[in-house]
């Protein structure tokens, strides 16, 4: 396993497991042909996606998608702080990333809990059929992913990343990385997009 | 402490700082603008490609990957927004 000590290689490398990267590229094929079926769906049915769209509240998710940039900038940083040997610094910047991940998730409880109380379900019509399934699917990426950052930040404060080990490491930076693109795109085509 | 200043100062540091930005203008400038122009609507789906590639290149660390696995992440950022485009672009009222 050759290993740079410097953060700009020269050498042309996939970041952590391989696996993860065909794991990640499958997910988001899948994601795209999400986005495609919406639009065909959208086509067919303008007013009714118009309107509904005015019912969701895109304060909640421009939040999430400022939470979920910086948690993938904390990962950025806990990968760098690995190669460069600060190993007490890596849990640290986990943690805060972590946090993100909750904070994610809590908002996306108080937006699902509000959408139910007046009630709007995956069975009130065709958008939000989409806007559950979509946002449910990656709400659970977003799930998996903060318990993979608890399991690493467990893993980094036992020393486990440095310079001689990140490959752990960067593999579950790559599958975050993918959570956030992702939402990237949900975003604006679900609430902002018409 | 060199060292630390290096790691908060890095290029990502900038990349994020750009994408938090973005992200203020689609959400709460370009919505409240012109909600209803199809250029509103075109321009808050490029910034978001554009992040979409940032968050691939600087985060993902693609710049320094096999060019085969690049030129796949490439190709979705402009596949699958393209479709996106048209799709709005044909359903416009």
């Amino acid at each position: 396993m050759e290993m740079s000590s410097s953060l700009t290689t020269k050498t042309r490398r996939l970041p952590g497991d391989p696996g993860v990267w065909i794991f990640v590229g499958a997910d988001m094929l899948m994601f795209g042909l999400f986005f495609s079926s919406f639009v065909v769906g959208r086509s067919k049915n303008l007013d009714l996606y118009n309107l509904s769209q005015q019912a969701l509240n895109f304060n909640y998710g421009g939040i999430n998608t400022l939470i979920l940039l910086t948690s993938s900038w904390f990962v950025v940083l806990a990968v760098h702080a690995a190669k460069m040997n600060r190993i007490k610094l890596v849990p640290h910047l986990l943690a805060l990333a972590g946090f993100c991940g909750l904070a994610f998730c809590s908002i996306k409880v108080v937006e699902y809990t509000e959408k139910f109380s007046h009630g709007i379900s995956m069975l009130t019509n065709d958008f939000f059929m989409y806007y559950f399934i979509l946002t449910g699917i990656h709400f659970l990426h977003v799930i998996a992913g903060t318990v993979m950052l608890f399991v690493l930040w467990k893993k980094a404060r036992a020393g486990a990343y440095g310079s001689h080990n990140v490959v752990g490491l960067e593999s579950g930076a790559t599958y975050w990385h993918m959570v956030d693109l992702l939402w990237v795109v949900l975003f604006p085509l679900l609430y902002l997009m018409r | 402490m060199t060292q630390l200043r290096a790691l908060w100062l890095s290029p990502v540091t900038f990349v994020w700082m750009v994408l938090m930005l973005a992200t203020c203008a689609s959400t709460w400038w370009l919505k409240s603008g012109a909600s209803t122009s199809m250029i509103a609507t075109a321009a808050i789906l490029v910034i978001a490609a554009v992040k979409v590639r940032l968050v691939m290149i600087h985060f993902m660390e693609l710049k320094d990957a096999p060019i085969k696995w690049r030129l796949f992440f490439e190709a979705w950022v402009v596949v699958f927004p393209g479709i996106v485009l048209a799709g709005f672009w044909f359903a416009r009222a």
